[in-house]
């Protein structure tokens, strides 16, 4: 592009722009990821132990505590506090299945507008469809392994 | 009249009569507040939709223009106006109550000065009397648009902006002996070229913008035997804090020196540590709100009387970031004087 008077190519101009930038703080976003997500793996786990102290086996305990912690993040999500939340935990927050919630309820909440089949029907898998997608693919390759293996051996 | 390569001379000097401006709560609690003139704190505007938010902004910075100039609607030849939704739905649907003829422009965040430009040729040439320009922008809206939903957590990039909700609209008339002493006019226009010097990051437009500015700038200050001390202000609509650097840095290495005299709407429309807002405003809004709500009335005024103000614009849409394209900048330049 050489009508351009800024006397850069494209690779010098990317370089310099990233010598200027700030940068996410990787160690301070980390510790907080750390904190939080963990904290989040904390109240799992003591809805499992409550779980399990009313004597349920330890599968339904786990399955309990996801569904107790999705609940959490759609209401959390409906409140408009997980935005914040997210917005300060970052990684903290959305790894966790809580974060999972958050991804399929604001896209719910935002496509309201659209209606209830072509909007929210349409679009709230938007966000957590690929995560579906592949989470459930790679499962399925892997199931298939599991049960090729097992033939054989 | 065109001089240079690529700059227009309005020889018959279109007058800015009035201008108006509506903005959001963010704009609201922001450091210029004061000067715009509607300023809500419901998102919404009292609407059901952000989309049809965004409408209601754009149709009260121009009802306010036109009330301000004390000017039947039926006066008004041409709309010139542009948004960043979708086949520009916010200006159309304005346009759809205002029976003004319309044209609809996209030039992204660069289109207030695409529109205020077209606007000034229309009214210059003769072919109208009084025009419409304006632009809006709905940060919701263009969220949901261009990024991720609203309530989903996660966090912002530094080099990030934040779009404007708002809008502001100037109206552009002939020029007589009357209104010339009393109103600023629209001198020159140098229209930029789509300049991209492949950022990829939607969350840096300053820098990908960042070149089409500088090369309009230079492009206009080459045109016109001009120097940069020559203008009182040099605006620039949402380069940010980071493109306004980049910007500032590149044209020193060019052998203008824009320090003293330089602002950039998105800078200035928010206090980025008190609200959060990384590198600034952003959005077809913000140069036109700030333009209108803060510049208008300094020239108006008279305590500025030469302004060179530089729209930029990122030309990008999702789909064409999905396909691994780089972001194409634009920069139209304008200048309003005494």
């Amino acid at each position: 592009m050489d009508y351009t008077k800024i006397g850069m190519n494209k690779k010098e101009y990317t370089e310099y722009v990233e010598s200027k930038a700030d940068k996410s703080s990787i160690l301070k976003n980390c510790i907080i990821a750390f904190i939080i997500g963990g904290l989040i793996c904390i109240v799992g786990q003591i809805i499992t132990d409550i779980a399990l102290n009313y004597g349920l086996d330890k599968k339904t305990a786990g399955t309990i505590s996801s569904i107790s912690l999705i609940f959490i993040g759609a209401l959390l999500t409906a409140l408009k506090l997980y935005q914040p939340l997210g917005k300060f935990a970052g990684a903290g927050s959305i790894v966790p299945i809580t974060g999972f919630s958050n991804s399929i309820v604001s896209p719910a909440i935002e496509y309201k507008s659209e209606g209830l089949i072509l909007g929210i029907g349409a679009n709230m898998f938007k966000v957590a469809g690929p995560v579906l997608v592949y989470g459930i693919g790679s499962s399925v390759i892997l199931g298939l392994i599991y049960y090729i293996f097992n033939i054989f051996m | 009249m065109k001089i240079g390569k690529h700059t227009i001379v309005f020889e018959n000097t279109p007058v800015i009569i009035s201008t108006g401006s509506a903005v959001g709560p963010k704009e609201k609690g922001g450091p210029l507040s004061k000067y715009f003139d509607t300023s809500v704190e419901d998102v919404y505007f009292g609407e059901k939709t952000f989309e049809k938010a965004e409408s209601k902004f754009m149709a009260e910075a121009i009802d306010l223009a036109i009330k301000k100039a004390e000017l039947d609607i039926h006066k008004i030849d041409y709309m010139f106006a542009g948004d960043l939704l979708n086949q520009c739905i916010s200006s159309g649907y304005t346009a759809r109550n205002l029976g003004i003829s319309f044209f609809g422009l996209y030039g992204a965040c660069s289109t207030f000065a695409e529109a205020n430009i077209l606007a000034a040729s229309f009214v210059n040439a003769g072919y109208a009397y009084n025009s419409i320009a304006s632009a809006s922008s709905h940060f919701c809206a263009s969220e949901r648009q261009f990024r991720m939903p609203l309530e989903q957590g996660t966090q912002l990039t530094p080099t990030s902006q934040w779009t404007v909700t708002g809008s502001g609209a100037t109206l552009i008339a002939k020029a007589d002996e009357n209104n010339k002493k009393i109103y600023p006019h629209i001198s020159m226009a140098t229209p930029g070229k789509v300049i991209d010097l492949g950022i990829k990051d939607i969350a840096n437009m300053g820098a990908a913008m960042m070149p089409a500015a500088f090369d309009t700038i230079i492009t206009h200050f080459e045109d016109t035997n001009r120097t940069p001390d020559y203008y009182d202000l040099i605006i620039t609509g949402d380069l940010g804090i980071l493109g306004s650097k980049l910007l500032k840095e590149q044209l020193k290495n060019y052998g203008y020196n824009i320090d003293n005299n330089h602002i950039d709407c998105g800078v200035k429309i928010f206090d980025t540590n008190a609200q959060d807002t990384a590198m600034g405003g952003s959005g077809c809004g913000c140069s036109a709100s700030v333009f209108c709500g803060y510049i208008y009335p300094m020239l108006k005024e008279k305590k500025i009387n030469r302004v060179l103000f530089i729209a930029t614009g990122a030309l990008m849409s999702p789909v064409s970031l999905g396909q691994g394209e780089s972001i194409p900048g634009v920069a139209h330049a304008v200048v309003i004087e005494n």
